[in-house]
């Protein structure tokens, strides 16, 4: 197509450019003294965007070391911002590993299987999925402190009830892979049921290595929203040296302890990881939540 | 042949199992437990012993977890919205009455101190009478002796070892309850870290169920209705238990002004909290992905990246930045004020403001997912009703409130209604960057100004003293039956096909 475009354009070009870089200044703002507050001397210090006594006070502490400052003083790390980060990976690693291995079979009967039921089991999951467990969590609570009298991995304080709790949100993941699923052309596996392959050796030999994007897809998806989720975690975890990152990362801003120093080091640090994952996977991640959620 | 050993042991492990955990908490009373294991583990034994079932041993795992992490805490709080469970009803009607029943008073006359002396493996106590005169026991075992009165004489010599510390007498407090001195014609018992006394129980329980004050010599019958022993006058004994008070919370959320006054603010700020975030996330993404789609512009890629970088970060990490940048004595966002004029915002302080803060926030947050989303469906708009309209004279408004408003507004209202029901529910940003602060002047329950529902349902059950479960329970059901609807709605909008 060619549009014939009048000579002020250049003009509204350039506008739009300065308006953008205008823009993205002001939301990165926020983000960029972050970082510089990182490197400032002591938890109030102010000053420009490049701080003019930089120091890595805050980072030795964010690592875990102790801090000696010029005049002998020494500071300790205030939280084990690594073991929260360590325990935080490790739970959403574990939940998003089982989301993904049961959600897939779910997935597949969904889309390939006839049962009693299925379509309204398929729109029930899409509306529960929309409460929020914030709203249940003394019923959380009770249930977890019921099964932890009888299986202690599963009680409050343990990881092991964190990531099993996690497992109740498996719809949209499930209504991803299924979308996929569906796009796939069903006759390779019903050459193979002919032939004389179980429905199950059809799913896991003929469709299973042809999803493994959308699997990875959806490993990813599942560890973002698991690394962020705090409602059930601020809950079920008691113990500091238990708690994920997301709960514990507020310690540091309480009003009679303010360490803002210390946060700024310790946010850029856990936090970094986690932005480059997702910026590195974004492409796929946007796709897998726009289509999980809208289409069929 | 072999696998199918191994079918048939696993499916046995699980019934024993599953056989075992209903059984248990049958037994503790945990009767909402017993029927939800019951049911799931019924259920799977069911699905993977029976071949018709097949295609549901896929689905099981799912429909299991939501089962079990979903459903049942919903109908399991919706039931406590029912009851007056909390801190002062916490314990079961045996529990209560046993712990009741298990208080002693002090019938003598005074309090004898005492010591304990440890020579391994035998203790021997001590006590010092007010007149000076000293008693003891003979040495004795705590295992061996047990409920058998021990006879105190008086003391013979000074024991060689040291007194026993108070630290370690803490650690033996549970054996020495046990123990009963007795001097030929009283008995005394334990009756705090330092001191006999000749004690007796302060609650006899009658035939009737009652339980009789053997002190005030008063009668305090159990009261099923509101679920604490009442004596006549309607004086309650602390603890309570739970029972089952039908409306009670419901018709406290609409009769109380102590309680309906905040919930109605909050109600209204939380709708419009949620309204106005999709708005303005709307909005902005709609303007960036307008500006991202023009054909005109170069390096879409680097803007793309740095527009969702909001996005990306951790939403736990920006808004406790935010937290801190907004701080009124040492934030940057108020020194930034200051420089260009000359103000310093309480941010925290004052419910206009904070409520700004959170707006401001929160589409900062949540921009980037309405331009993803915009950006995909702008591609999908025939490019031809643009030229058509250029050739018309159109203006760029004219184009937005024309062709691309409602060409996106059928496939964008079900993710819009999702992204409001979000919102609506948006706990962590609150519980992350205000904590519902400032308070609400006059609120019995803890409520505060930029509260959402949810955080305030929270807080009324974990934060308050009173952790009012029922209350907030009995909010959460409303919640849940808003949320419900719009997600109906949504369902019917979106036209999902299955």
């Amino acid at each position: 197509m060619a549009m014939v475009y009048p000579k002020s354009v250049k003009y509204r070009v350039w506008a739009t450019h300065a308006g953008l870089l205008a823009f993205i200044l002001l939301i990165v703002f926020p983000l960029a003294m972050v970082v510089s507050i990182s490197f400032r001397t002591g938890n109030f210090a102010t000053g420009s965007l490049l701080p003019e006594n930089p120091t890595l006070e805050h980072w030795y502490l964010a690592l875990g070391f102790d801090y000696i400052a010029e005049d002998g003083t020494v500071s300790k790390p205030p939280f084990p911002v690594l073991l929260w980060l360590w325990n935080s990976v490790k739970i959403a690693v574990v939940s998003s590993f089982l989301i993904l291995l049961l959600s897939t079979t779910g997935a597949y009967a969904f889309a390939r299987l006839r049962f009693a039921l299925k379509s309204t089991i398929l729109k029930s999951m899409l509306i529960f999925q929309m409460f929020p467990p914030v709203l249940s969590l003394v019923a959380l609570y009770a249930l977890f402190d019921q099964l932890g009298n009888h299986i202690s991995w599963l009680g409050i304080d343990t990881h092991g009830a964190v990531i099993a709790a996690s497992l109740g949100g498996m719809a949209l993941h499930i209504w991803t892979i299924k979308g996929y699923f569906e796009s796939i052309d069903q006759s390779l596996e019903e050459a193979a049921i002919v032939d004389g392959a179980t429905t199950w050796q059809a799913f896991r030999y003929i469709l299973l290595p042809l999803s493994v994007p959308i699997l990875a897809v959806v490993f990813i998806l599942a560890f973002i929203m698991n690394i962020m989720e705090y409602p059930i975690a601020s809950v079920l975890l008691l113990n500091v040296d238990k708690l994920t990152l997301a709960v514990g990362a507020q310690q540091y801003l309480y009003e009679q302890n303010y360490l803002w120093g210390d946060f700024a080091a310790a946010a850029v640090l856990s936090g970094l990881p986690i932005t480059v994952i997702f910026l590195y996977c974004q492409k796929w991640i946007v796709g897998g939540l726009t289509a999980g959620g809208v289409k069929g | 042949m072999s696998k199918n050993i191994i079918k048939w042991a696993a499916l046995g492990v699980t019934t024993l199992f599953a056989f075992y955990l209903v059984i248990a908490l049958y037994a503790q009373n945990q009767y909402a437990f017993a029927a939800l294991f019951l049911v799931v583990l019924g259920s799977a034994v069911y699905i993977f012993g029976s071949r018709r079932a097949y295609a549901h041993r896929y689905i099981f795992p799912a429909i299991g977890g939501m089962v079990i992490f979903v459903i049942f805490p919903l109908i399991y709080t919706i039931g406590i919205g029912f009851t007056n469970y909390s801190a002062s009803n916490l314990l079961s009607f045996e529990r209560v009455t046993n712990q009741l029943l298990s208080r002693e008073y002090l019938t003598g006359p005074e309090l004898i101190d005492f010591k304990i002396y440890h020579q391994n493996p035998e203790y021997i106590i001590q006590l010092e009478l007010p007149n000076g005169e000293l008693l003891e026991t003979p040495p004795f075992e705590f295992e061996i002796q047990g409920k058998e009165p021990l006879q105190v004489l008086p003391a013979k010599s000074i024991p060689i070892s040291e007194p026993l510390k108070i630290r370690d007498i803490v650690r033996l407090k549970d054996k020495l309850r046990g123990v009963i001195l007795t001097t030929g014609d009283t008995n005394l018992s334990l009756a705090g870290l330092r001191q006999f006394g000749a004690m007796s129980p302060l609650y006899t329980q009658q035939e009737d169920g009652s339980i009789y004050n053997n002190q005030e010599g008063k009668l305090y019958t159990p009261n099923h209705d509101t679920g604490f022993y009442e004596d006549e006058s309607g004086k309650e004994l602390s603890p309570g238990w739970t029972v089952n008070i039908g409306w009670d919370n419901y018709l406290k959320v609409v009769t109380d002004p102590s309680i309906r006054e905040p919930f109605i603010q909050i109600f209204i700020w939380t709708v419009s909290f949620a309204g106005l975030t999709v708005l303005f996330t709307l909005a902005l993404g709609l303007l960036l992905a307008n500006l991202l789609q023009w054909e005109l512009i170069k390096g879409k890629g680097f803007y793309r990246m740095m527009l969702i970088l909001p996005y990306a970060v951790p939403a736990f990490i920006s808004i406790l930045v935010f937290k801190g940048l907004f701080n009124q004595n040492f934030g940057e966002i108020n020194l930034v004020l200051e420089g260009l004029f000359g103000i310093r915002p309480d941010w925290f302080s004052d419910a206009g403001l904070a409520r700004t803060m959170l707006l401001i926030v929160n589409t900062w947050l949540g921009y980037p997912y309405m331009m993803l989303l915009c950006m995909g469906m702008l591609q999908a708009i025939p490019r031809d009703l643009y030229e058509a309209s250029a050739m018309d004279g159109a203006t760029p408004i004219d184009n937005l409130f024309q062709i691309t408003l409602p060409q996106l507004i059928r496939p964008l209202l079900p993710l819009l209604i999702a992204s409001f029901a979000f919102n609506f529910n948006n706990f962590v940003l609150i519980a992350l960057l205000t904590g519902g602060a400032p308070d609400i002047i006059g609120a019995t329950t803890p409520a505060g100004t930029t509260d959402l529902l949810v955080s305030y349902t929270y807080r009324i059950a974990f934060q308050d003293s009173g952790q009012n479960f029922g209350l907030a329970a009995a909010i959460a059901t409303a919640i849940f039956i808003l949320v419900g609807s719009l997600s109906l709605l949504n369902l019917k909008l979106s036209k999902v096909q299955v």
